[in-house]
């Protein structure tokens, strides 16, 4: 068990490093910061001057390698585009997005497996068939005309729930939190159904599809067989088998609700990292995007990493050096 | 002969289908007494197994009971609501499934399943249920049963998972149970302990087993009645010796004969030509009578004489005698 954790996050590592060194490379490419920062008087000399302030005189290995001893420090250089250390402004804008994410994450899965256990008890009957219509619209529609139509739903023509922001925060030491004011809890509700949608649905159709998979099972007919209720057969024979595949899917979703907050934050207007990095992409703030894709990276590999410890708990069959 | 425990009359089993119903059990009828083990034997698809799973209500929709009558204890079930239906699975009548690698959930320990179903059914503490769990996995012979309790299904050998899957089923204590083909998916070493731990058990108790097998070997072992099946209706049903010594329907005489036997010399074994029906394309009059040597314009035109749930008849026009057979 610690030996596969071990291995676990040394690949992890591995992987960090490769990311790496392609977020690093690729912004190369991306276009010279440097014609952004000075505007249109300068001189030959202020943009050799700059270059060599900012390092990007020096060769590309050279510059990876600063890189990445930055990062191991959480260090990730200067924002062009603000002057500050990219770490603060990461730090500032962190909690809305975590937040964001946490509240979708969780509208997603709660209800993602409770319509999709279900609509697999009851699948001949209306409801379940109606629920199942009503998710296609949300695995075929994108997330910004689902914003977009939430706001004009919502907030334009109900006038009940704000249209962008965050609503009012909250400092708790460093973190800014909007869960403890009712204009923050409800600037959260829209962003997070917007986030979430596709995520909820697409958890309700595999968790349905996983569950009569399992209720086809012969240990399920046995568990009948032995005049169990139908309540102990779904929830304490059923849920459980069927939950190992769907934690591999899940955890992979909640990776993508982080990344994919990029759309409805811009939607929003939400004060996260997904906005910051749209804002830093048409600087060409590379610092600030490095930074960034490392972050999703770390997430993506935590993710998974926890996924795989899951597993363990949920699954006897994968404790091979068992405690017995 | 006493109250049968279990009396299944004229028991039809329906699936409609698009292009026409099929039967896959038409008009079976036959008692059980307590304690005594049937063998229900025939090929795939004779209607054994759809039998069983009709006793104890566990028919796969949109198969069905359309037709007769299945007693318990001198109560009809066939017709209870579902929620009463449940509390005689288990309780009354066990069942045992072939598959012991598929029949335990993979992700529970075996003394939680034990538990779960002992509390279900019996009106005892949890401690008293934990005790019970013990003394069934120590009666099915399963080695440091106190420590196995809390072990998983996949930590047990085959053999060692049918035990579990029999206390199970037994753990209850029901008073009949159906046990479909118990030994097919096991060693061949493993199948003979198997059945005498069953037999024993059953025995002991004073349970009724159904043994649903297509193993003649099985049915010689284990089995005090027999009932043969062909194309879901009852060929032949008798007393074991009767049956496999003195075989009475064609096609028990040709089961019987293609058995292979430690003593036969090494001739070719015997069989019956063709295979049975499908259940869409039945041929008219008795199903047997393309397969059957002594068929004629009887046989093609009406189906065998119905048996009764006690004698020792076959349903045929022209049974085997003692004579052919030997």
């Amino acid at each position: 068990m610690l030996a596969f954790v071990l291995r676990r996050v040394f690949q992890s590592l591995l992987v960090l490093l490769v990311v790496g060194l392609v977020a690093f490379s690729m912004f190369r490419f991306v276009g010279d910061p440097v014609d952004n920062m000075l505007g249109q008087e300068r001189t030959q000399a202020d943009i050799d001057r700059l270059r060599t302030q900012l390092g990007l005189d020096q060769p590309f290995p050279v510059q990876y390698f600063k890189f990445l001893q930055g990062a191991v420090q959480g260090n990730f250089g200067v924002s062009y585009r603000q002057g500050r250390p990219v770490a603060d402004i990461i730090a500032e804008r962190a909690p809305a997005t975590l937040e964001l994410a946490a509240v979708s994450g969780l509208f997603a899965i709660t209800l993602g497996i409770i319509l999709g256990v279900f609509t697999a008890i009851r699948r001949n009957g209306v409801a379940a068939n109606a629920i199942m219509t009503l998710s296609l619209i949300g695995v075929s529609l994108p997330t910004f005309l689902i914003g977009i139509l939430l706001i004009y739903v919502f907030s334009v023509e109900l006038d009940m729930l704000p249209s962008f922001g965050r609503g009012d925060v909250v400092d708790v030491g460093w973190w800014s939190t909007g869960f403890l004011t009712k204009s923050g809890l409800m600037a959260l509700i829209l962003p997070s159904i917007t986030l979430g949608l596709y995520q909820m649905t697409l958890i309700m159709r595999l968790v349905r599809s996983e569950m009569l998979e399992v209720l086809r099972q012969d240990y399920i007919r046995f568990a009948r067989a032995r005049g169990l209720r139908e309540r102990a057969v779904n929830f304490r024979h059923a849920i459980k088998n069927t939950l190992v595949p769907v934690i591999t899917v899940t955890g992979l979703q909640l990776g993508s609700i982080i990344a994919f907050a990029i759309i409805t934050e811009t939607v929003f207007q939400w004060p996260g990292v997904g906005l910051l990095f749209i804002n830093a992409v048409q600087f060409v703030d590379i610092p600030v995007m490095a930074a960034y894709l490392m972050l999703i990276s770390v997430m993506f590999v935590a993710i998974n990493l926890i996924v795989d410890l899951l597993y363990f708990a949920i699954d006897p069959r994968l404790r091979v050096d068992g405690r017995h | 002969m006493t109250d049968p425990v279990l009396s299944v009359k004229n028991l039809v089993v329906e699936i409609p289908t698009r292009r026409a119903v099929l039967r896959p059990v038409d008009d079976v009828s036959y008692d059980i007494a307590p304690g005594e083990i049937l063998g229900v034997v025939g090929e795939s698809g004779a209607g054994k197994s759809m039998t069983g799973n009709a006793v104890i209500g566990l028919l796969d929709r949109p198969a069905h009971i359309a037709g007769g009558e299945i007693w318990l204890k001198g109560k009809r079930i066939d017709n209870l609501r579902a929620d009463q239906m449940r509390k005689v699975r288990g309780k009354e009548i066990g069942m045992i499934f072939q598959d012991p690698l598929t029949s335990l959930n993979p992700l529970l320990r075996i003394g939680d399943q034990l538990e779960e179903t002992i509390l279900e059914h019996l009106p005892v503490s949890r401690a008293e249920a934990r005790k019970r769990a013990l003394q069934a996995l120590e009666e099915v012979g399963i080695p440091a049963a106190a420590e196995r309790l809390g072990s998983y299904p996949h930590e047990f050998s085959g053999g060692m998972r049918q035990r579990v899957v029999i206390a199970l089923a037994l753990c209850a204590e029901p008073s009949l149970v159906i046990a479909d083909e118990p030994t097919t998916a096991l060693d061949v070493s493993v199948q003979a302990q198997i059945i005498a731990l069953l037999k024993r058990l059953c025995r002991e108790r004073g349970t009724s087993v159904i043994l649903v097998t297509h193993d003649m070997g099985v049915i010689a072992e284990a089995a005090d009645r027999v009932a043969v099946m062909y194309a879901g209706r009852l060929a032949e049903l008798g007393p074991v010796e009767q049956v496999l010594n003195a075989p009475r329907h064609p096609y028990t005489d040709g089961l019987v004969g293609s058995m292979p036997m430690a003593s036969a010399g090494k001739e070719r074994l015997r069989q019956i030509p063709g295979s049975m029906p499908r259940l869409g394309s039945l041929p008219d009059g008795c199903a047997f009578h393309p397969r059957c040597p002594k068929a004629d314009a009887e046989c093609r035109q009406n189906p065998g004489p119905t048996l009764d749930a006690t004698g020792g008849r076959a349903a045929c026009w022209f049974p085997v005698s003692q004579e052919v057979s030997a």
